[in-house]
């Protein structure tokens, strides 16, 4: 059950995921303005909610890591900044798409997307220090540290950028958007999370398997850990 | 006194390999120049940008600075033979992130009357201006120095730092531009004193933060 958990998670979030669109895109109304092109809103809101939370569960993987130390937190560490990396990217191209009909450009310098942006090429930067050095333990201390440095950053970049300019609409939150828009943004979100969930454990799992590899047989590692790593998948 | 030890230590190397120090301003003016090729020649559309050039120039040319510090370190393990030494990692990092914003401040100093020259600027509030590059040096130097010595004990140094300490300091460029084109341009709104504020909070969030972490950087 234990090994299967990740697996049950995606299939979960997946099928959540799947009905919650099928609803967005079929069965709810077209909003009055937006059109048809609103619908991405039932996909990028909870892209939005749930990158926040999977580096939110880096930071607090690099807090548990500097403070206590441990093989596991790193593997953590490393799975929160990889799904919120590519939560924020997706965050940002659905952006970017539901930009152009809507605002009429592909991109716009407001708050919310500007920190998105910089959160992105911020945390792409921490997972290639990771990449760059050789010794687990430094390397696990490093991303730790860049990952606190990083985060914290977080409010200051989107204040600064609030003061800056600003354009992007209200959050869309289940309160602000109609009632008949509620299901399909409740489903997704909770699939997104689901899914989330399943990911970060996988990628938790490959990145301990890994680290044993690397630990174990220093002479060969990058053999020994692309060996390893599908029967930790699956 | 720790700590005074390891800034004196900090600008008499900087003070003694000046060709270092030449080629970086060197290489922060060719910014100032190239960046004006990207606007076209008119200097009424480049006025208004020179505040944004001169802190473009400014980090490019840190990353420079800051990596320069800390290669001197790498050179015969020096790092390692002062952390032997019996000063705390703390005094370390305060006394290399201190010299590394004198550094930025004479390095910005320099640079200012070269955007004078090339983008035409009149700069009235002279005082204001230099309280707005002493905030904004200090907002480079501190997370600057803590990448930099994570960046050059990595592969891939030339790198690493730029790419991580750029998207940090978002704010204190957007803060520092701001100020310095309300001081240059005119700042009817009187907003000076907010930017100034997000940048006092910047460095004060990470002059702090960084040296608590600094000692786990270092560590073996």
């Amino acid at each position: 059950m234990k090994q299967a958990a990740p697996a049950i998670l995606v299939g979960l979030g997946t099928l959540c995921l799947l009905s919650g669109s099928y609803y967005g895109l079929f069965v709810a109304p077209p909003e009055r303005y937006m059109g048809d092109v609103q619908r991405i809103m039932y996909i990028h809101v909870p892209t939005a909610w749930n990158a926040l939370l999977a580096l939110t569960w880096a930071f607090i993987s690099a807090l548990v890591y500097l403070v206590r130390g441990g093989r596991a937190w790193d593997a953590r560490l490393e799975a929160g900044i990889e799904v919120g990396v590519i939560l924020t990217a997706l965050l940002c191209a659905l952006g970017a798409i539901w930009a152009r009909p809507t605002w009429g450009v592909w991109w716009d310098w407001d708050p919310r997307l500007t920190t998105s942006a910089v959160l992105l090429v911020g945390f792409v930067g921490i997972l290639a220090l990771r990449h760059f050095v050789d010794d687990p333990a430094r390397r696990a201390t490093w991303t730790a540290v860049g990952t606190v440095v990083m985060y914290i950053d977080v409010p200051i970049v989107y204040l600064s950028v609030k003061w800056w300019n600003t354009l992007h609409q209200m959050q869309s939150t289940p309160e602000t958007v109609a009632t008949t828009f509620h299901w399909p943004l409740r489903v997704n979100a909770f699939g997104v999370l689901i899914l989330m969930v399943g990911l970060l454990i996988a990628r938790a799992r490959i990145a301990e398997a890994r680290l044993r590899e690397e630990l174990t047989d220093p002479e060969d590692e990058s053999a020994g850990a692309s060996n390893l790593v599908p029967g930790r998948v699956l | 006194m720790q700590l005074t030890a390891v800034v004196r230590k900090d600008v008499l190397l900087q003070w003694r390999s000046p060709g270092q120090r030449v080629a970086i301003l060197a290489f922060g003016v060719t910014v100032l120049l190239l960046l004006s090729f990207a606007a076209g020649p008119n200097t009424g559309a480049l006025r208004p940008l020179a505040s944004g050039f001169l802190w473009l120039a400014l980090l490019l040319s840190s990353t420079l600075a800051l990596a320069d510090s800390f290669q001197t370190e790498m050179e015969q393990h020096a790092l390692e033979g002062l952390l032997l030494l019996p000063v705390s990692a703390r005094a370390i990092y305060y006394g290399k992130a201190l010299a590394n914003w004198c550094q930025l401040l004479v390095l910005a100093l320099l640079l200012v009357p070269c955007a004078v020259v090339l983008y035409d600027v009149t700069i009235t509030r002279v005082l204001a201006l230099s309280g707005v590059l002493v905030l904004g040096t200090a907002g480079l130097s501190a997370p600057g120095t803590l990448y930099a010595a994570m960046a050059e004990q990595a592969k891939a140094k030339q790198v690493l730092l730029p790419l991580l300490l750029f998207p940090l300091v978002v704010p204190v460029l957007l803060a520092s531009v701001k100020a310095t084109a309300l001081l240059v341009t005119g700042d009817p709104m009187r907003q000076v004193g907010s930017w100034a504020a997000l940048l006092a909070s910047f460095d004060l969030v990470y002059w702090s933060l960084c040296g608590l972490l600094f000692n786990r950087v270092v560590e073996h």
